[in-house]
This record gives structure tokens, C-alpha cells and sequence, in this order.
């Protein structure tokens, strides 16, 4: 049977606003309520489901919480979540028609598969095995001696013809032969086109990779997107005309309505209902009036995420905790700081 | 542990020394018109041994330059 939400969790859904949008279970919103916060109420309300998981990107919904946490977790996996990226270039030689600064940049953006979890930040100046990546570019191109003389193609012509991202080759430095002999630092993609190069042209390029984070800049952000939507809600109030059965599936995302193929009886999908776009076009034909109430859930929070980085998808949103944890440490760190200072003994200035 | 080998300063390479080039040595220039490499001195004509070109262009520079991946 369709599942029913509690009408204060719903945000309304009408044809030209929305209602109800921010949150009322604080304390003294209610009268006679206690919503004050408690561990084993948050504890009870709490869901985290993984509804689909990929190499590449995973969805999962976040129950039970505030959209300010909600929102803060999607911000810190965006631009707090450390990776490691290339930082700085060291140009020897560069004769293609790329221009040392566009060709850095580009570099720099470069994804790396070092788990950031095995370098350090470089907080001052002083590079060590610990906190910085060596990389050389180099790469000439030539003339195939054997090409076809009538041929326009750069693979039969000239040898190569493209700087990859796969022409990165790993300088270890110290102990990092070591750490990294699992899995040795290069691009987690080899087939990036950096430049394109005709005979005589050359590279030769050193790079240092450092630790950072998308705040500083967003090559460092280790996801392609981080968002999320809240789930659509579709309560029908009133059995829908058979005669207008296949109209009002059309209204919606395909799969969000069900119509029964004997009966023509209408009823929402409660698995695909979160397919909705909630694109509102029921609310724009008169014969639906009041058969139909769209809204959304407002603490039900349906999360994108895509790894572009070393990180695996699923371990995104526990690393966005642990930086939020430290965060917050930090945070009670000041305070207990302020408790702790001698009180104020300046003279404070008041009206008579 | 933590040696210094990847150095915060830009790696130094002896291939290319940070030298000065002294006046009076002969310079090397591509030519624009046939591409060939020409050695002039200063205060020499400057025309292509090749081709009689007068258009040269400078070569890059041997030394290191540092950019930023931003």
C-alpha cells in the first residue's frame, strides 16, 4: 500500500509555489511538545541506504536529518576532501604550439590514483617523500620511417603524435618505492590528450603532485558531482478516471505511475516514485484537480555522488565525516579556550 | 625518515647551467623563412646563411621555467 509521511515532514508541492519549506521540530514550535534534541530519537530516525553503487558513482539516501547537515556533508565532499594533484611544473622544454602556462594548467588537472590517506599536507616549503610526487613528461615527436607516402593520417605518419596523460612517468623518491609498491603513482585515466605534436616538436617537463583540497582549487575536488534532491512524494486522493489512466502516467517521469493493464486502476510505484522529476505538469490540466497532491520529503535526502579521484565512491561520504568530526574538535577546542579565559575586566560602557 | 630528495626548489639539473651568456658569442637563431639553425655574432649582418632570409627567430631558452598547474 502507498507509504504515508508524517504531513509535518512534507514540503507542498503546488502548481505555482511550494509551502512549508523549512523544518519546525525545534523546541517550543509546538506547544505541549518536548523537540528538544536527543541522541536516541536521532538515533532511532537515522537511515542510510545505498540504492545503487558503481565503479564510478553511488546513490544513497540520507533519512533523518536536517538539510543543514545534509547540505554540509554534500559541500565538504566537494571542496574539502583532500586528493592529490600535480602543482607544480617544472618546464625544461616545450616546443609545441601548447603554451607552457595552458599546457600546466592542464597537467594540473590531471586525475591522480594516490589514496591521499598515504601523503601528508605540505604545509611550508620544505618538499620530503612524505608530502610531495615526482613526475617527469618527456616526449619527442618523429617522422615514421615506413608511412605511406600518400597518407594524411598522424598515427601512419608521425611517431608520437600525442602527450598523454599515460607518458607521466613516476619518479619514487626516499621511502616511497615502498609505500607505494602496491599501487605506483600515475593517472587513473592514461588516455587524457595533454597536447598534440608534429616531428621535431618536444616535451620535457618535471612535475611535483602535492595534497590539497577543492576549497584551494578545484582540481583538487575529488568528486565529478555531489548533490542531492529530496524525495518526491505522490499521494492520490481520489481513484483517477480510467478514461484518463494513461494521461496521468504521462504526466510523470516513465515508471513513477502505474496503471494496472485489465482494471486501469492508477497507484503510484513506491520504488520508482523517487524517479520523479517533479516536473508539476499534473497540476496543469483542470480534470486533475484535486485528485492528485504533490510534496516532497523534507529530511529524505536522495544523494549523486561520482568519484573522479583515487577515492572509491562509497568511501566519499565517510571521509566528508571524518573532516566534519575534525571540524568540529576543533570547534569545541576554541570554546572550552574561551571557557577557560579569565573573565572580562574592562570597563563596559551602558546607558545611564 | 623524511630525506629531502623531491626539494621544494625547483630540481636543479646541470645540463643547464644558469650561466650568463658572454657578448661576443655567437648566438643561435632559426631561421623564418627556411627553418635552418644560423650562429650569429653580434653586430654581424643578420641574413640566413641558407636562404637570405632577414627574419630570425630567438631560440627557447635552455634554463628552467617554473609555472604554477593552476
Amino acid at each position: 500500500m502507498a507509504q504515508s509521511y508524517d504531513p509535518r515532514r512534507l514540503v507542498g508541492i503546488r502548481a505555482e509555489r511550494v509551502t512549508d519549506v523549512s523544518s519546525r521540530d525545534f523546541p517550543g514550535h509546538y506547544p505541549g511538545e518536548d523537540h528538544s534534541w536527543s541522541l536516541e530519537r536521532f538515533r532511532e530516525n537515522l537511515t542510510v541506504k545505498i540504492q545503487r553503487a558503481s565503479e564510478r558513482s553511488i546513490e544513497f539516501d540520507l533519512v533523518g536529518v536536517d538539510a543543514s547537515i545534509a547540505n554540509a556533508f554534500r559541500r565538504i565532499m566537494i571542496a574539502e576532501v583532500p586528493t592529490i594533484c600535480i602543482e607544480n611544473v617544472y618546464v625544461y622544454n616545450n616546443t609545441t604550439v601548447i603554451a607552457d602556462e595552458i599546457l600546466a594548467q592542464r597537467i594540473g588537472l590531471i586525475p591522480l590514483n594516490v589514496d591521499p590517506k598515504q601523503m601528508d599536507m605540505k604545509l611550508d616549503e620544505d618538499s620530503t617523500d612524505r608530502n610531495t610526487l615526482v613526475f617527469t613528461l618527456r616526449l619527442e615527436c618523429t617522422r615514421k620511417p615506413d608511412a605511406p607516402k600518400d597518407s594524411t593520417v598522424p598515427s601512419e605518419l608521425y611517431e608520437n603524435y600525442e602527450l598523454l596523460s599515460g607518458h607521466l612517468t613516476w619518479e619514487p623518491a626516499g621511502e616511497q618505492a615502498d609505500v607505494f609498491a602496491k599501487n605506483p603513482p600515475a593517472p587513473t585515466n592514461p588516455n587524457i590528450v595533454l597536447a598534440k605534436l608534429r616531428p621535431g616538436q618536444a616535451v620535457d617537463i618535471t612535475l611535483h603532485a602535492v595534497k590539497g583540497v577543492g576549497k584551494d582549487h578545484a582540481k583538487f575536488s575529488p568528486v565529478a558531482t555531489a548533490s542531492y534532491r529530496l524525495l518526491p512524494n505522490i499521494v492520490i486522493k481520489k481513484p483517477i478516471p480510467p478514461h484518463l489512466a494513461e494521461k496521468f502516467q504521462k504526466c510523470f517521469s516513465p515508471g513513477v505511475i502505474h496503471v494496472d493493464p485489465r482494471t486501469k486502476a492508477v497507484s503510484v510505484d513506491e520504488k520508482n516514485k523517487r524517479k520523479d522529476t517533479v516536473s508539476r505538469e499534473v497540476l496543469r490540466h483542470p480534470e486533475f484537480e484535486g485528485y492528485v497532491e504533490l510534496s516532497r520529503v523534507r529530511d529524505y535526502f536522495l544523494f549523486s555522488v561520482e568519484s573522479e579521484s583515487a577515492y572509491l565512491p562509497q568511501r566519499l561520504f565517510p571521509e566528508a565525516i571524518t573532516v566534519m568530526r575534525a571540524k568540529l574538535a576543533n570547534i569545541r577546542r576554541a570554546a572550552e579556550a574561551l571557557l577557560d579565559q579569565p573573565g572580562d575586566t574592562d570597563v563596559v560602557m551602558t546607558d545611564s | 625518515m623524511s630525506q629531502n630528495p623531491p626539494n621544494g626548489n625547483p630540481p636543479q639539473s646541470s645540463r643547464y647551467g644558469a650561466g650568463l651568456v658572454p657578448q661576443k658569442e655567437a648566438m643561435e637563431y632559426n631561421c623564418a623563412d627556411c627553418g635552418a639553425t644560423n650562429e650569429i655574432k653580434s653586430r654581424e649582418p643578420i641574413r640566413c646563411r641558407e636562404c637570405g632570409h632577414r627574419i630570425m627567430y630567438k631560440k627557447r631558452t635552455k634554463r628552467m621555467v617554473q609555472f604554477e598547474a593552476r
